[in-house]
């Protein structure tokens, strides 16, 4: 029969997924520096990510991959555009 | 076992593999003491563990469906493409910050990055000249 341990894996997953972003605002408000804060941010769009494509698999449902594309999308671009601000002191120069 | 018994299994491992090492990449990122060693916790080991989810997720939807679904590998090869990028830019920010004396930036185990010869700063797009890291320009 198809699906018989996924739920147990998915449990696990999001477990496991809600755990890592519980450390990476940990390390946002913890720094020490700004680098950190932006690498914290960037890892949590990635574990978001993951969050959402699980979601996905729970509910059998193909639409919560375009969320999980944009979210990849827009979390690239916002980690170099803080990353170009606090090298540059502008984005779009 | 049954062919879908096995597809289960299968789909079940890369599930618990992805969220491990997605939450030993997060985990890495608390522990480890600077930034250029916490850089190595989620650029591969949280970028693979997605990777592995995302698999899962393409196999899922064969078994749930009987169709095979790509654009989870978009959002694969999107994420593998992107994470040695934004890498790079938080790396760049931390050198920079080191480099204008930013008490809050601690430098990693090799010391803090000297000072090219033109005392200019690298990391900011400045052309390049003699002594910027991996140019050509005296070869």
């Amino acid at each position: 029969m198809i699906g018989a341990i996924v739920p147990w894996a998915l449990t696990f997953g999001f477990g496991a997924l809600g755990l890592a972003l519980a450390m990476n605002l940990w390390r946002l408000f913890k720094g020490p520096g700004v680098a950190d804060r932006i690498l914290a941010l960037d890892t949590m769009v990635i574990n978001v990510i993951g969050i959402i494509v699980l979601t996905g698999i729970a509910t059998n449902s193909g639409t919560s991959f375009e969320a999980a594309l944009l979210l990849a999308m827009v979390g690239f671009v916002g980690t170099v555009a803080y990353a170009k601000f606090l090298l540059r002191g502008d984005i779009i120069e | 076992m049954t062919a879908a018994g096995f597809a289960d299994t299968l789909v079940s491992a890369l599930i618990v593999i992805g969220a491990g090492f997605a939450l030993v990449g997060s985990w890495g990122l608390v522990r480890l003491p600077s930034l250029m060693e916490r850089l190595h916790g989620p650029t591969k080991a949280s970028t693979l563990g997605l990777g592995a989810i995302l698999v899962a997720s393409v196999l899922w939807f064969h078994l749930a469906r009987g169709v095979w679904t790509t654009h989870e590998l978009l959002v694969s090869v999107f994420l593998f493409m992107t994470a040695p990028i934004s890498a790079n830019m938080v790396a760049k920010v931390h050198l920079h910050r080191l480099r204008q004396r930013e008490p809050s930036e601690r430098p990693g185990p090799a010391g803090a990055p000297a000072a090219p010869p033109s005392g200019a700063d690298w990391a900011t797009h400045e052309a390049p000249h003699e002594g910027t890291p991996g140019d050509f320009v005296g070869d």
